[in-house]
């Protein structure tokens, strides 16, 4: 962004024609959005726009903590909602803020792009004819040297120093060297906007061309799960993709290992996993654990948790047996995991072949890995050394046809309220360690029959991520360079004095605030006028 | 190792609190001490500073320029009590950093691993580089001594805090910690922290001062009479900012998405921690163009670079009090 004070000022023209009002509109909202002041004002926008995005959950990033706001605070929740307080980042309002923002650092940069080209291309102007008013001045003093050589010197000493150098010959037969140094500084500003660009550009296109699934994935071979939509608990597409355009993959766990420190506390994670990435290709053994993730060509697998699913079956009035592996959710530290087993298709007797709806079962259960030997309500350490599960059976129709959508960590409490779905087990849960079986009041029997371990992963596509971060890169050294160069110039004028010696006149100009150029200035008199005579 | 470097902690805050003392006591009785030198010319005929004739001429916004020649002159046997009493509490203020340190390496020993596992960690580390940025500007500029009540009131008030709340016992580090990007991501972002902050203090005094010169006497701006001139505050304001402004970008911008990508799947996902980051690069963004613009007051500027340093404590201690998100380390378990 510009300082629109340091813009040289509009030659003055005679105004040939009336002004078109809408032209001189359009040129003066230009130039207000591209000045300094209104992108100042426009960087504050943006950063207390951020704010929000902290203080209330965001739908991308916790959308059950958004429904639990919804929850405690229904009245304000929606006036919050329809503000886009929940989805700061890809509301209207942030959009505008940096999109006018970025407009604003175009309308600035495009030109100060091409002034600084053209300086880079001009040579340093000649010498102005009053030296002593210049911020830096050294007295014209005596030189052994004719004026071409004494030039030549004071040139080659500024090339030393990585000055632009050129040296020009007057017809009063004086010569002068002008040196200019310093467009690093504008080169890394330049560099550093234009890498903002970059990364703005390259989230935009990150966010059209990417998409992202979770799903809990369970150890096992009959737990396999294969790259698609409809196989991830949560997925969402960039606009610009098809869900045909998911690449294909199929990954199943072998085993997920967890160790823990005595307190409970995690201290590593690995999964065991087998892929294929072609249809009816081989399997490959991979593995990954938070940290490292599994990198394919498109989309990489990241673990982001893990817990226990419980494998219970169920055998039914007419003998037949179903087995569920249900995953439940860890509610605490140490792995107090709750969940529910629903069995809609049993009790069909199989000389009707008709299903009951009221014969349906669900279970609802609480599991700890290791468990209070005191009797407290939840786990004492995330690793199963003494896991039990606790179950609540009910009977009656789990109403899951209905086709609303519903969790399946929890049983449909408007059944059991209006009385269709009914405890059938008492007031107690049923307590169950690994291998015990419990009987229902209709003699229907349910087993434990253990645990799998599950993970729950992610796979993200990002394909713009390389552009981003290299945009970051070039922005960090541009800022770097914009932040420590300065532009100066340097002239010496040398005149003939004498038969063969001359008067070595140099002055200095630095284009900003750089307290270091007295000294850089004296030393380069100093050089310029050659070992001997050098007196700073 | 742990109890050795707990009673450090302690004594490391009475240190600074005892230097900030001292500071003080230079503040109120060392009127005729050479910080009036220090001060620009025409502070100097208000405070009525005995500065020599002979004094070298100082550029007026050069801090290299205040040379330590001065401090023969000043060491004049019997001039000044105030003169001993700021040495003392520069003296205390070494004793607190190499106590600082030695809390800082001790915590590290215990847990076997870098110090900076949780935000007690954190902080402590924050401040012990915050303490060396100090020293080594003050050793630098001996004429900005008397702004250590300002630095070592800071260092008392952010560790006594680290101290009080967020104290958390020894332990492993999370498994999502376990990285090499935690070392590179981590202590960029103490390092630049500690920066910023202390950028803060001159910050601050350059406007008490500027205030100060336009007349201004009530408090705070009555504490402008003993810092240095307002040119040199701002310089020095400018080159802390334009050091630790890279580095943070460095460390939260590119080293911070680069360890998310491997650890949580994205680069940037509007985490509180990220949100705060953000506002604070945009902040110091808007102080560095506000400096760059000469329409724009330096004044102005630096009142910007205040909003910085208050999104920056925000980030520290804010972030991590009020919110929950995924740099949530102070709690163990989960992933």
């Amino acid at each position: 962004m510009t300082a629109v004070d340091e813009r040289p000022a509009p030659a003055v023209a005679p105004p040939p024609r009336r002004p078109n009002r809408l032209l001189t509109l359009l040129r003066n909202s230009w130039r207000q959005l591209t000045s300094m002041r209104t992108a100042l004002v426009l960087l504050f926008l943006w950063a207390v726009a951020a704010i929000p995005g902290s203080v209330w959950p965001q739908r991308p990033v916790s959308p059950e903590r958004v429904t639990q706001y919804f929850q405690e605070h229904p009245d304000l929740a929606p006036k919050l909602d329809s503000l886009g307080a929940f989805d700061v980042y890809s509301s209207a309002w942030f959009a505008a803020i940096y999109l006018l923002l970025f407009t604003s650092l175009v309308g600035c940069v495009a030109p100060r792009l091409r002034d600084h080209i053209r300086a880079l291309r001009t040579v340093p102007p000649d010498a102005p004819r009053r030296m002593d008013r210049l911020p830096q001045h050294a007295e014209a003093e005596e030189h052994a040297d004719a004026p071409a050589e004494a030039a030549q010197a004071a040139a080659k000493a500024l090339r030393a120093e990585r000055f632009r150098t050129k040296v020009r010959e007057h017809a009063d037969g004086s010569w002068t060297v002008s040196a200019e140094k310093g467009f690093l500084k504008e080169t890394g500003n330049l560099l550093f906007h234009a890498a903002m660009l970059t990364v703005l550009l390259g989230v935009g296109f990150g966010y059209w061309y990417g998409w992202h699934g979770n799903r809990i994935l369970v150890e096992g071979r009959d737990e396999a799960f294969c790259n698609s939509v409809t196989q991830y608990d949560e997925s969402s597409l960039g606009p610009r993709v098809q869900p045909s355009d998911l690449p294909f993959f199929c990954l199943r766990l072998n085993d997920f290992a967890a160790t823990y420190q005595d307190s409970g506390q995690a201290k590593s994670f690995a999964a065991k996993v087998e892929l294929q990435t072609k249809q009816d290709g081989p399997w490959e053994p991979e593995e990954f654990s938070v940290n490292s993730p599994l990198r394919l060509s498109q989309g990489n697998i990241y673990p982001l948790g893990h817990g226990y699913a419980m494998v219970l079956r169920y055998t039914d009035r007419y003998g037949a047996s179903q087995t569920k592996v249900v995953p439940f959710l860890p509610r605490d530290g140490m792995f107090t995991s709750e969940g529910v087993a629903q069995f809609p298709d049993v009790n069909i007797d199989p000389k009707t072949n008709k299903r009951d709806v009221k014969l349906q079962v669900g279970f609802e259960g609480v599991f700890l890995p290791t468990v209070d030997p005191d009797g407290g309500a939840t786990s004492i350490f995330p690793a199963e050394n003494d896991p039990v599960l606790f179950l609540t059976a009910y009977r009656g129709d789990l109403g899951v046809e209905v086709g609303l959508p519903q969790s399946v960590y929890s049983l449909n409490q408007g059944q059991i309220d209006n009385g269709q779905l009914k405890k059938i087990s008492g007031d107690r849960p049923q307590r169950l360690t690994p291998g015990q079986t419990m009987t229902l009041d209709d003699g229907t029997k349910l087993e434990f029959v253990g645990t799998r371990e599950f993970a729950t992963i992610a796979v993200r596509y990002d394909p713009a991520q390389p552009y981003v971060l290299g945009g970051a890169v070039v922005g960090l050294l541009g800022l770097m360079l914009s932040l420590s160069g300065h532009r100066r110039r340097m002239w010496f004028r040398i005149r003939p004095r004498g038969e063969s010696g001359s008067l070595v006149e140099a002055g200095g100009l630095p284009r900003s605030d750089y307290p270091g150029f007295t000294d850089e200035f004296g030393r380069l008199v100093g050089a310029a006028r050659g070992p001997e005579e050098g007196t700073p | 190792m742990a109890e050795l470097s707990n009673q450090l902690m302690g004594i490391t805050v009475l240190a600074y609190l005892l230097a900030m003392v001292f500071y003080a006591a230079e503040y109120a009785f060392g009127a005729r001490s050479h910080i009036g030198r220090a001060a620009s010319r025409p502070a100097r005929q208000l405070v009525g500073a005995g500065a020599p004739a002979d004094d070298a001429p100082i550029a007026p916004y050069e801090p290299e320029a205040e040379p330590a020649g001065d401090e023969p002159v000043a060491e004049a046997p019997g001039r000044d009590r105030g003169e001993l009493v700021g040495k003392i509490a520069v003296g205390l203020t070494w004793l607190a950093f190499v106590l600082h340190l030695g809390t800082t390496v001790t915590r590290g020993i215990a847990a076997d691993r870098m110090p900076w596992g949780n935000m007690y960690e954190y902080i402590l580390t924050v401040g012990l580089v915050g303490s060396a940025v100090w020293l080594g500007v003050l050793t630098r500029w001996p004429g900005i001594r008397h702004l250590g009540l300002f630095a070592t009131l800071a260092l008392t008030v952010l560790l006594g805090a680290d101290g009080l709340i967020a104290y958390t016992p020894v332990g492993p580090l999370v498994p999502a910690l376990n990285s090499y990007w935690f070392i590179i991501h981590v202590s960029s972002i103490i390092l630049a922290s500690g920066i910023l902050l202390i950028g803060g203090v001159p910050a601050a005094m350059f406007l008490i001062r500027t205030g100060y010169d336009q007349g201004k006497r009530r408090f705070p701006y009555s504490l402008g009479a003993k810092v240095p001139a307002a040119a040199s505050l701002e310089r020095l304001t400018f080159r802390l900012h334009a050091f630790g402004f890279p580095l943070f970008t460095f460390g939260a911008l590119i080293a911070g998405p680069l360890w998310a990508e491997a650890s949580w799947g994205r680069y940037w996902g509007w985490d509180p921690k990220e949100v705060w980051a953000f506002i604070s690069f945009v902040v110091y963004a808007a102080y560095l163009h506000a400096r760059a613009t000469p329409s724009v007051k330096r004044t102005t500027a630096t009142w910007i670079a205040l909003l910085g340093f208050v999104t920056m404590l925000m980030n520290l201690f804010g972030v991590n009090l009020f919110f929950t998100g995924l740099h949530s380390y102070a709690n163990a378990g989960g992933m």
